[in-house]
C-alpha cells in the first residue's frame, strides 16, 4: 500500500503542477516578428527590444530563421511583424499581398572573412566578385550558407556577378552547410573556409579563432534591412494596430537611435537609415 | 580542449550563480519535458495494452508502424505540428504556434511511440503468463489490462524514462514549433542551439553539462522511489 | 458398462444446488491440429467426496479441467455449472491452482488482497480472511514479502491460499505438487484435505498413484481422451475395471 502511495500518485502531482504552472505565459501583451538569425545572434533585439516593451507595454516575441523561413512564415500568417534583409523577396511578399508597406531600418554590410593565413590571396581586396572569382581559381574552400537566406541570396547574387558558378564544386572546395549565420561561422572557421557574413554576426561572433576580415567595402556588400507590417486582410488575427506600432517606434526617432547606440567592443553593428524609399 | 575545460567552469559558474535566465530555462524544459510526457503516457499505456490484448486485421502493418515511429526524426515531427499550427494550417485558429503548448505537443509525438510499443510487448508477454489466472478471478478484459501494466511497472517506469530523455534532448522540433523565444519557449536544447550559432562554445557546453544533470536528476529520482525492498525483484 | 456417470457415489448427499455445481460436462470433445484430445466426455461433479482426475501424461487430464473451468471452449459438447453456460460472474465461486504458480509482482498479502477483490468479498472482511488464510498455509511472517522471491514450494501455498480464501464452492487443482519436494507436497495436501473436510468440493488431477491414493474420494481415469473409469476410490483401487486404470495401478506400461 505504503508503494502505490508513492508511486503513482508521486506521478500525478508531478503532472498536475507542471501543467498547471504552465498558462503563467498567457495573458501578456505581445507581437510576434519573423526576423533573421543576424538580428539575434548580433545581440541588438536584446538590446532594443526592452526599451519599446518599456515604452508602449508590447512585448516582442521574435522567432530568428533565415530570410528565406521568415518570408515563409509570415505568408501563413505565424507572425505580425517581419524584419528581414533580402529587398527583391521583400518586395514581392508586399506585390502579392502578403505584407503591408515595406519600410527601411537600417544597414549594415557584408564582409568576407577567411582564416589569417589566406590560402586564395585576396586580403585587402575591395572588389567582392573578383575575390570570389579568385578563391574559385584557386579552389580554396568556401562555406555557403545554402539556406535561402539574406546571407545566401546576397552570396548567389555576387557568384553571379562573378560570373562563376559554384554549385557544380559543392562539396569539393563550396561547401554548403545549410544552417544559420553562427553554424556556418563555426563551420568556416573548424575547416578554415572563407565565408560571407553580415558584419554584426561576425562582430558579435564568440568564436573567431585565427579568422579576420579580408574583404569589405565594396558597394555590392550594402546590407539593407526592411520591416514590414503582415497584411491583416490576408490573415485577420494579424496585431496590426500594435504591429504598426512596433514599425513607427523602429523607424521614428527613438528606434533609430537606439540601433545606433548598439555596439559590440566598441564598434557599431548596425546604422539606422529610416526614410528612404 | 580549451574549450571543454572551459565548459565545465561555465557550467559550474551557472550553477553556483543560480542565474535567474537559467533557472527559468531549466524550469521550462523540466515543464515541457514532464507534461508531455504524462501526456504520452495519458495516451500510449491504454495504446499500448489495447494493441497487446486485441486482434485484428491489418495489426501487424500497425505494429511495425508503431516500432518505426521510435525513430521518427524530431524535426519531421516538430514540420507536422508547425504545418498543423500555422495560422495558415487546419489547427491555426488556436493559436499555440510558437507557445509551450506547441511544445508539449510536439514532444508527445515523440514520446508516444517509444511508450506505446514497449507497453505493447510487456502487456503482450505478462497476459502470456496471467491470461487464464486472471480469467480464473473473473477479471474483465478492463480489469486485466489495468492489471497488467501495473504489474509491468517496472518495465513501462523504464519506457517513460527514455521518452523523458528524448523529449529533454531534442531540439529539432521544438525549435521549429516554439521558435526559441527568449522567456517564453527557451529551453535548454534551443539555448544550447543559439549560443552555439552565436560561437559561445563553452556557455553551449556547459548548458549541454547542466542539462545532463537534469537527465541524471530525473532518473535518480525515479529510481529511489522504486528502489524498495519489497520492489528488489522484477522477474 | 465399465462405468456409469449419471449415478456417482453420494449421490443421495448432493441435494445442494450452488452457482457452479452441479458441474457437468456433457460429451466433451476437443480436436487440435487433426488429432482428437478428448473424445466423449462425460463428468458430473456435486457436493462430495474429493474426485481426483488421473492418468498418463498427455492424456488430457490438464485440457479437461480447464473446460471445466470454462477457460476453454470444447469443440463438441458443453459443460454447465448449475444447469446453465460458465460466465465470467460465477467464476468467481471456482477457485483454480496451476501447475506452475502465477503469482502477481506484489506481495504476499497484497496478492490475497487482489483475489478476494476479485471475488467481490467485502472490504471489511479483508483483513480476516488474509490473516487466516496465511495462517493456514504457514505464510502468516511471509505476509508482506514479495510474491515472487518465495521459494516453489511457498508460492503454490500461496497460491493454494489465495484460490481458498475466497471461500470457492469448488476448487481446481492441476497437478499441483508435481514440481514440489515431499515435504511441500505434503503441507499441500494435507491443506487441501482440511479444505476437503471443511467442505469444499474438490477436483483434483494428477498422474502420481500415491497422492491420487492419498487424497481421492473418487477417482475417473483418463486415458487418450477419453473416460475409461469412474468410480469410488476403494473400488478403483481394489479392482480397476478398465484396462488401461489396472495397466497404470500396476505400474505397467500404457499402451
Amino acid at each position: 500500500m505504503i508503494r502505490r502511495v508513492l508511486f503513482t500518485p508521486a506521478l500525478v502531482a508531478l503532472a498536475l503542477s507542471t501543467i498547471l504552472t504552465l498558462p503563467a505565459f498567457a495573458a501578456e501583451r505581445f507581437i510576434t516578428v519573423q526576423s533573421t538569425t543576424s538580428t539575434q545572434n548580433s545581440g541588438l533585439f536584446d538590446a532594443i527590444l526592452l526599451q519599446f516593451t518599456a515604452a508602449t507595454g508590447i512585448a516582442v516575441r521574435v522567432i530568428a530563421v533565415g530570410t528565406g523561413q521568415a518570408l515563409k512564415n509570415a505568408r501563413n500568417g505565424d507572425g505580425d511583424v517581419l524584419l528581414v534583409h533580402a529587398k527583391p523577396a521583400e518586395e514581392k511578399f508586399v506585390a502579392d499581398g502578403f505584407g503591408m508597406k515595406r519600410f527601411d531600418v537600417m544597414y549594415n554590410d557584408f564582409v568576407i572573412v577567411g582564416p589569417a593565413a589566406d590560402p586564395a590571396g585576396i586580403s585587402g581586396g575591395r572588389d567582392a566578385p573578383k575575390a570570389l572569382t579568385t578563391i574559385a581559381s584557386k579552389k580554396a574552400l568556401f562555406a555557403s550558407r545554402g539556406d535561402d537566406s539574406g546571407t545566401h541570396k546576397k552570396e548567389l547574387g555576387l557568384w553571379k556577378a562573378a560570373g562563376v558558378d559554384p554549385t557544380g564544386a559543392s562539396g569539393t572546395w563550396y561547401r554548403e552547410t545549410g544552417s544559420g549565420m553562427g553554424a556556418t561561422l563555426n563551420a568556416a572557421v573548424g575547416m578554415a573556409a572563407y565565408t560571407l557574413s553580415d558584419r554584426a554576426t561576425w562582430i558579435a561572433y564568440a568564436n573567431k579563432g585565427d579568422f579576420e576580415i579580408h574583404v569589405e567595402g565594396d558597394k555590392q556588400l550594402f546590407n539593407q534591412y526592411g520591416v514590414i507590417l503582415v497584411n491583416p486582410a490576408k490573415h485577420p488575427h494579424v496585431k496590426a494596430a500594435d504591429g504598426q506600432a512596433f514599425i513607427d517606434w523602429l523607424i521614428g526617432p527613438a528606434g533609430q537611435d537606439a540601433i545606433a547606440a548598439y555596439t559590440v567592443g566598441g564598434q557599431q553593428l548596425f546604422y539606422p537609415n529610416a526614410g528612404g524609399e | 580542449m580549451q574549450d571543454l575545460s572551459g565548459a565545465f567552469a561555465e557550467a559550474f559558474r551557472l550553477l553556483l550563480d543560480l542565474d535567474a535566465d537559467l533557472m527559468e530555462i531549466v524550469g521550462l524544459s523540466l515543464r515541457v519535458s514532464l507534461t508531455a510526457v504524462v501526456a504520452a503516457a495519458l495516451i500510449a499505456l491504454p495504446l499500448g495494452a489495447a494493441l497487446a490484448v486485441t486482434r485484428f486485421p491489418g495489426r501487424g502493418a500497425v505494429l511495425v508502424t508503431l516500432n518505426a515511429l521510435m525513430g521518427l526524426p524530431p524535426v519531421v515531427v516538430g514540420l507536422v505540428v508547425y504545418l498543423a499550427l500555422s495560422r495558415a494550417g487546419p489547427l491555426g485558429p488556436l493559436g499555440l504556434l510558437y507557445t509551450p503548448e506547441a511544445m508539449i505537443l510536439a514532444q508527445m509525438l515523440l514520446v508516444i511511440p517509444i511508450v506505446a510499443a514497449v507497453t505493447r510487448q510487456t502487456v503482450e508477454d505478462l497476459r502470456a503468463e496471467y491470461d487464464e489466472q486472471l480469467r480464473v478471478f473473473g477479471v474483465g478484459p478492463m480489469g486485466m489490462v489495468a492489471t497488467l501494466l501495473w504489474e509491468g511497472r517496472f518495465s513501462l517506469l523504464t519506457a517513460l524514462l527514455a521518452g523523458f530523455g528524448r523529449a529533454v534532448a531534442e531540439v529539432g522540433a521544438v525549435i521549429i514549433v516554439g521558435g526559441n523565444i527568449n522567456h517564453v519557449t527557451r529551453v535548454m536544447t534551443t539555448a544550447i542551439a543559439l549560443e552555439t550559432s552565436k560561437g559561445n562554445l563553452a556557455l553551449a557546453l556547459g548548458l549541454g553539462i547542466i542539462l545532463l544533470l537534469i537527465a541524471v536528476a530525473v532518473n535518480a529520482a525515479v529510481m529511489t522511489v522504486r528502489r524498495t525492498p519489497r520492489h528488489a525483484v522484477l522477474a | 458398462m465399465p462405468f456409469s456417470p449419471d449415478i456417482p457415489p453420494m449421490t443421495a448427499r448432493t441435494e445442494h444446488r450452488g452457482e457452479v455445481l452441479p458441474l457437468v460436462a456433457r460429451a466433451l470433445g476437443l480436436w487440435r491440429d487433426g488429432r482428437t484430445l478428448l473424445d466423449n466426455v462425460d463428468l458430473r461433479v456435486e457436493v462430495g467426496p474429493l474426485t481426483v482426475i488421473m492418468g498418463p501424461n498427455g492424456a488430457g487430464k490438464s485440457l479437461l479441467l480447464r473446460l471445466l473451468a470454462g477457460l476453454i471452449a470444447p469443440d463438441a459438447g458443453s459443460v454447465t455449472w448449475a444447469g446453465r453456460a460458465p460466465d465470467r460472474v460465477r467464476i468467481k465461486r471456482l477457485g483454480f491452482v496451476f501447475q506452475a504458480p502465477v503469482l502477481l509482482r506484489r506481495s504476499v498479502a497484497d496478492n490475497l488482497r487482489y483475489a478476494l477483490r476479485a471475488a467481490g468479498i467485502p472490504k471489511a472482511e479483508w483483513h480476516e480472511r488474509t490473516a487466516s488464510a496465511l495462517a493456514e498455509v504457514g505464510l502468516d511472517r511471509l505476509a508482506d514479502a514479495p510474491a515472487r522471491v518465495l521459494s516453489g514450494g511457498e508460492q503454490q501455498k500461496l497460491a493454494l491460499a489465495r484460490a481458498l480464501a475466497p471461500g470457492p464452492e469448488v476448487l481446481l487443482m492441476d497437478e499441483p505438487t508435481a514440481n514440489l519436494d515431499p515435504t511441500a507436497t505434503a503441507a499441500i495436501e494435507d491443506r487441501v484435505g482440511r479444505a476437503r473436510d471443511a467442505g469444499t468440493t474438490i477436483v483434483f488431477v494428477t498422474h502420481d498413484l500415491g497422492q491420487a491414493k492419498r487424497l481421492a474420494g473418487r477417482v475417473v481415469f483418463l486415458h487418450r481422451g477419453r473416460v475409461t473409469e469412474d468410480a469410488p476410490a476403494a473400488r478403483f483401487f481394489d479392482a480397476p475395471a478398465s484396462e488401461p486404470a489396472a495397466a497404470f495401478i500396476e505400474g505397467r506400461l500404457l499402451p
